[in-house]
């Protein structure tokens, strides 16, 4: 008897649920209403059947529970109603297939006049590329990967050399324009979803696939990996931006293409040394840094995040949080590096300096905080030597109060938390998992022994 | 004739004497049983712990800081792994299979009792060697427990040192025990029913169990191939599945591979093994309907001809997981048809049981409880499938918390309901005591209620766009604070429903030891397994005879009849008198 | 992709199949009493057996056989040459499956001594052609076909190495079988020989088994 009322009332529930819960579909910002139709057709028939066939049951609980003196029937089938039934689901699964494989039919013929651009992923992070002029991408391949062609362009390839290179997880498409979306992963499996836009289809490394839709809503939304691709999957953000079709232009105007990258080179040193002189005053002339000054070892820093972070300060991403002192006195310095060449060329010179290891002040557990760098390895590698894939700077030999008030900082949201930080944010979930100050102390004692 | 292959005097029927052979070193179909139970609970116990401490750092990704990234992939892979294979799997299989196949059929044990024993060392084996995987360097692996490639087997995934080689070798030797498990379940199927126990006259609880092994048989190969294939390319650098690949910043020596290969044999293992745990749990769970209706299952025949059905589709619709995989999109159209032909059999078997239900004399003891409830969830679980089988409809929900919602409802809180209702309703067997009826009760509210507030707003949850297997969400814009207030009630709920486990142990033990004594049948029942010489049943089961079977198992409530039910011994014009007594009131 | 087409078809049709045989139609809260089962199979439990396992055999290597064929389509493929040997190794297990069918036939009579050679000589046979297996693997990594060189080697060894695992299973049902023949049979009790017949068949039934199995995988091996 309770139970028949509980399933009574669960069902209820449920329904009251469906329609009063504050969590439904994120509002539609593409061209796939028909998708949402369907979910809504399917939504509409598994309801009324949830519904009918619950309190079926519950009635049959009320009206025929045990009573004295009671027997059931004896009915071993009815092939009548068994055949109904049969009849009645199948119109009704009938009902929800054909409009899905209709809809299905769209998803995988792409119009004609779809603009094209490639989403690439690997651990963790999104990079973009357009096909330029030419309407064509250039050939990739894993073997061309170095720090300077981080894509694999193809240097040979003419078609390639047009070729627009997004080196940032935030990429812009115009609005109303059918856009395909080739999607290429350089390791593991990940997924491109943007959930305004409905549409998911996942990045297989050795294999280029794709989706298509077309953005009607000008606006910012997030892309999500939803393939597990590995400890930092939670932390593979992107972002895209839907632009009027002259914003568009303007900001595609604005990237590099694959020639001009290769025209600009790579930074000079010797240029560069005239420039550290002003860096010397705080960071020391070898680059080892001092605490007095709040200033970190930069010695040896991996040369692309060396100009990722003198862009930041640059640009007030970094250093203009009230709380970030020692950035502040970062900002004004880059006023004596006038272009991207200076901070490229200086940026190549600091990372020829040879590291020397600085002191240490903190103490922790050393075998605790092993335990704990192991969430940390898969970016800064297995001896703090930083990776330059996934945009990781070196710990080893980093000044241990630096690194600490680095984790506050990124914790406290006082570094990172900028939407132009591309991959602040990643530090900043993974500084959430590492709450107290004995946590950070026996990281950085571990560090330490690097 | 099949049934001749056990003669009454069978001489390998001998009895143990040693309290090592007759607990530890078991040939006897029901001790291997409860080992098989105990293992699989053990385990399960484990992997609940697990989903505990990763459903703390959801609910409060700041608070508690229990788990860090590493581990809580690490939680979440071996508590699916170990929850889909070595708790419901075997427990369902290896357990119940192995305790009601030759009671239900009437044979004196498995037809290889041996062997039977080998499957369940071999289990055991598989458990330590999983279990291992916590104690080496680096920890068991966090792939997800479909253990994809590359990322299974390459840096930046936890456990890519020991821990994912002993998840592929804990899983080879899982399939080979159950191999030689299954080659008993379904030979005894075959060979060592009693006479008069035609297949159409099989309870369905051994129905499912069959053809759920016959499953099993066929697709845990393609588990076994894909695992050696992905050893090989771990351990000596062979590229079945791996692609030319960045790793850590450096290509890798690997070239050509195919991991989209993986996901296909990986899913044409993992799609029948839903039905693996499935199919038992639906004739189990018909039994016992049947039973405490005291009416014979509506539609026997379309009841037994959709396990079947089932069975065979569940071959054919295995890329409904693979959707937005990359594969070749136009097998969405073939695979979305499938898997919706598949819901018309499933949907039919719902309705039997609710017919089965109508005009009944319902008793609502715990079992029955615990099998109404499973209807529920059950039907909950199977609509929202309808939604992920449906190419374009999975579109936005695939890899989101509606996947988590619809498999734990479909795939978890279903198969465990029956679960509970089977240990509730075989218990007076097995031990030959009753269970405390009111901790059962209040157990099936707590389980019930509890385990729906868990996943009915997971549902929800993935519609807004929350994927799964996120460690933390940090500030995604679409993610309002009411989500995350959510994740924080689903786990109290969690923790609750975890609780309330306990009462379950609680009175398996009390009643173990203070339990009413039940007498050979306190149900009433019709079948078999009720009609054993002794409770519980002795090494042979059926002491000097082997029973006859006269009729099928769900002569209920037979009009003119002077009791409301007929044991299957009872000869057909012999009236009609049981040799019953007790009565238990619900 | 064909080849898992016609698996999926091979299932609809077993489906069809098991759900036209007529044992499912019957409705059984009709008939009533000790009814005997039409079309059951009256076989010992351990033939049955053994059938089953063929069955998972068989789901095992049309598996490799599918993602074989998969695989193949990849543009890395880089097919091996087939060592010669791989001839001389067929006939060796076709001899060996002809001496254990003789001595399956022999194990017919009433006189077993017959049995002693034919079973004998087709285990030595099968170890035969084990060991020229792996002369053949010696050869094939001797001129530069390594494990990892090319999947296609890499599915070489595999396939082989699986299948002579499966004969290393079976010798040891006939090692078991063969250490009886050559004892006292005259001193046997009836259940013994039974025993024994029972197992020089099932050895034979399973050696015919994989005989065709490794004929299978030879032609695809060759094919490739």
């Amino acid at each position: 008897m309770v139970v028949a009322i509980a399933i009574i009332l669960l069902v209820v529930g449920s329904v009251l649920f469906h329609f009063l819960s504050p969590w439904y579909f994120t509002p539609l910002a593409s061209n796939w209403e028909l998708i949402d139709f369907t979910v809504s057709i399917t939504f509409v028939v598994t309801g009324i059947v949830f519904v009918v066939t619950n309190l079926f049951m519950a009635y049959c609980i009320i009206r025929y529970r045990h009573r004295k003196g009671h027997r059931a029937d004896y009915n071993p089938e009815d092939t009548k109603l068994e055949s109904w039934l049969t009849i009645i689901t199948t119109l009704g699964v009938a009902a929800m297939l054909a409009p899905g494989l209709a809809v299905w039919g769209d998803f995988v013929t792409v119009p004609d006049d779809a603009a094209e651009f490639e989403a690439v992923g690997q651990q963790w992070h999104w990079t973009y590329r357009f096909p330029g002029e030419d309407q064509q991408f250039g050939n990739v391949d894993i073997r061309h990967i170095t720090e300077d062609n981080a894509f694999g362009m193809d240097p040979e390839d003419p078609a390639g050399q047009d070729d627009v290179l997004v080196e940032s997880p935030i990429v812009h498409l115009p609005v109303d324009q059918p856009t395909r979306a080739w999607l290429r992963s350089k390791d593991v499996l990940h997924d491109f979803a943007v959930p305004q836009f409905r549409v998911k289809m996942d990045l297989v490394p050795g294999h280029v696939s794709y989706t298509w839709f077309t953005p009607t809503v000008v606006g910012e939304y997030e892309i999500l990996c939803e393939e597990l691709c590995g400890m930092a999957h939670f932390a593979m953000r992107g972002r895209v931006v839907v632009d009027e079709p002259d914003d568009f232009d303007a900001w595609l105007e604005e990237q590099p293409t694959y020639s001009e990258l290769v025209a600009q080179g790579p930074g000079d040193p010797t240029l560069g040394q005239a420039s550290y002189g002003l860096c010397a005053a705080c960071h020391g002339p070898q680059g080892g840094g001092m605490q007095a000054l709040n200033a970190p070892r930069i010695a040896g820093l991996n040369k692309r995040y060396v100009e990722r972070q003198l862009g930041y300060y640059r640009d007030g991403v970094r250093g203009t949080h009230e709380l970030d002192t020692a950035g502040a006195m970062m900002r004004p310095i880059l006023a004596a590096l006038p272009n991207e060449a200076a901070i490229r060329n200086v940026a190549a010179y600091i990372e020829t300096l040879a590291p020397e290891t600085p002191p240490a002040n903190v103490s922790g557990d050393i075998e605790r905080g092993a335990e704990l760098y192991a969430n940390c390895v898969s970016c800064h590698g297995e001896n703090g030597q930083g990776i330059w894939t996934m945009n990781a700077p070196a710990l080893a030999g980093q000044h241990d109060w630096y690194i600490a008030t680095q984790l506050r900082n990124f914790r406290e949201g006082i570094r990172g938390a900028h939407r132009m930080d591309l991959y602040g944010d990643q530090m900043m979930m993974l500084a959430d998992a590492l709450p107290h100050e004995k946590d950070v102390n026996d990281i950085i004692a571990y560090l330490n022994t690097l | 004739m099949a049934y001749v292959a056990f003669a009454d005097n069978d001489t390998h029927s001998h009895d143990p004497d040693t309290f090592i052979s007759k607990y530890i070193w078991s040939q006897d179909h029901k001790v291997i049983a409860i080992q098989y139970g105990i293992t699989a609970i053990s385990a399960g116990i484990v992997a609940l712990v697990l989903s505990l401490l990763f459903r703390l750092q959801l609910g409060f990704p700041d608070s508690f800081s229990l788990v860090q990234p590493n581990e809580y992939y690490q939680y979440v892979t071996m508590h699916g792994m170990i929850m889909v294979v070595y708790l419901l799997t075997a427990l369902f299989l290896g357990g119940f299979g192995n305790y009601l196949i030759p009671l239900m059929c009437g044979a004196r044990d498995m037809v290889f009792p041996y062997l039977n024993m080998l499957s369940f060392w071999f289990y055991l084996l598989s458990v330590i060697v999983l279990m291992a995987s916590f104690f080496v360097p680096g920890g068991p692996t966090g792939a997800g427990w479909t253990l994809y490639p590359p990322q299974s087997i390459s840096p930046g995934t936890p456990g890519v040192g020991g821990g994912i080689v002993l998840m592929i070798l804990s899983l080879a030797i899982f399939i080979i025990a159950f191999t030689m498990g299954g080659l008993n379940y379904v030979t005894t199927v075959l060979q060592a029913r009693a006479r008069g126990m035609t297949l159409m006259r099989m309870p369905l609880a051994i129905w499912g169990i069959f053809v759920a092994t016959i499953l099993g048989l066929l697709a845990f190969p393609a588990l076994l191939v894909a695992a050696i294939m992905m050893l090989l390319d771990r351990v000596i650098g062979t590229s079945f599945f791996m692609p030319e690949m960045l790793s850590m910043g450096d290509a890798t020596e690997y070239g050509g591979g195919s991991p989209i290969l993986f996901q296909h044999l990986f899913w044409f293992f993992g799609h029948p093994e839903v039905y693996i745990v499935a199919l038992p749990a639906f004739g189990m769970v018909s039994d016992v309907l049947s039973v405490h209706a005291r009416k014979n299952i509506f539609g026997y025949r379309m009841m037994v001809w959709a396990i079947v059905a089932i069975g065979a589709l569940s071959f054919v619709v295995w890329a409904h997981h693979m959707y937005v995989s990359g594969m070749n999109p136009y097998f969405g159209f073939f695979f979305a048809t499938t898997t919706l032909i598949i819901a018309v059999p499933t949907a039919l078997k719902v309705y039997n049981w609710i017919l089965t239900l109508w005009r009944g004399d319902i008793h609502l003891t715990v079992p029955m409880l615990f099998a109404i409830g499973f209807i529920f969830t059950f039907i909950h679980g199977g609509l929202t499938g309808l939604f992920l089988g449906n190419v374009t409809v999975d579109l936005p929900l695939s890899d989101t918390y509606f996947v988590i919602g619809h498999f734990h409802m479909v795939m978890g809180v279903s198969p465990v309901l029956v679960l509970f209702a089977a240990i509730y309703h075989w218990f007076p067997k097995i031990t030959g005591r009753m269970f405390h009826t009111g901790l059962g009760k209040l157990h099936f509210w707590l389980t019930l209620l509890g385990a729906y507030s868990i996943y009915l707003p997971m549902h929800y949850l993935g519609i807004l766009g929350l994927p799964r297997r996120y460690f933390a969400y940090g500030d995604t814009d679409f993610i309002p604070e009411s989500a995350n207030l959510m994740n924080a009630g689903i786990t109290i709920a969690a923790l609750l429903v975890a609780a309330a486990q306990c009462l379950f142990f609680i009175n398996v033990i009390w009643s173990l030891m203070k339990g009413k004594k039940s007498g050979p049948n306190p149900w009433r029942a019709a079948s078999l397994e009720w009609q054993t010489p002794d409770t519980p049943p002795k090494h042979g089961n059926w002491g000097e005879q082997l029973p006859e079977v006269h009729r099928w198992p769900y002569d209920y409530s037979v009009p003119g009849a002077t009791q409301d039910f007929i044991p299957q011994t009872v000869p057909a014009n012999s009236g009609d008198a049981p040799q019953n007594e007790q009565e238990v009131e619900d | 992709m064909n080849i898992s087409l016609l698996f999926v078809a091979l299932g609809v049709a077993l489906m069809v199949w098991c759900l036209l045989i007529s044992q499912l139609q019957t409705k059984p809260w009709v008939s009533k009493g000790l009814v005997q089962e039409q079309g059951a199979v009256s076989l010992p439990a351990p033939r049955v057996g053994l059938w089953v396992f063929l069955a998972v055999i068989t789901s095992l290597f049309g598996l490799f056989a599918v993602v074989y064929n998969m695989r193949a389509e990849f543009p890395d493929w880089r097919p091996l040459p087939d060592p010669n040997l791989l001839w001389f190794n067929t006939a060796l297990l076709i001899l060996g499956s002809i001496a254990l069918q003789r001595a399956r036939s022999v194990s017919e009579k009433p006189n077993l001594d017959g049995l002693k050679w034919s079973l004998t000589t087709g285990g030595l046979l099968t170890i035969g052609f084990l060991f020229g297996q792996l002369i053949a693997w010696r050869q094939l990594t001797g001129s530069g076909y390594a494990f990892t060189t090319n999947p296609a080697d890499a599915f070489f060894y595999l396939l082989t190495g699986i299948h002579g695992l499966h004969l290393l299973g079976g010798l040891w049902f006939w090692a078991r079988a063969n250490l009886k023949v050559w004892g006292n049979v005259a001193m046997y009790s009836i259940e013994e020989v039974a025993h024994l017949r029972l197992s020089v068949q099932l050895c034979s039934v399973y050696w015919h088994y994989l005989l065709l199995i490794w004929l299978i995988l030879f032609g695809l091996l060759l094919s490739t």
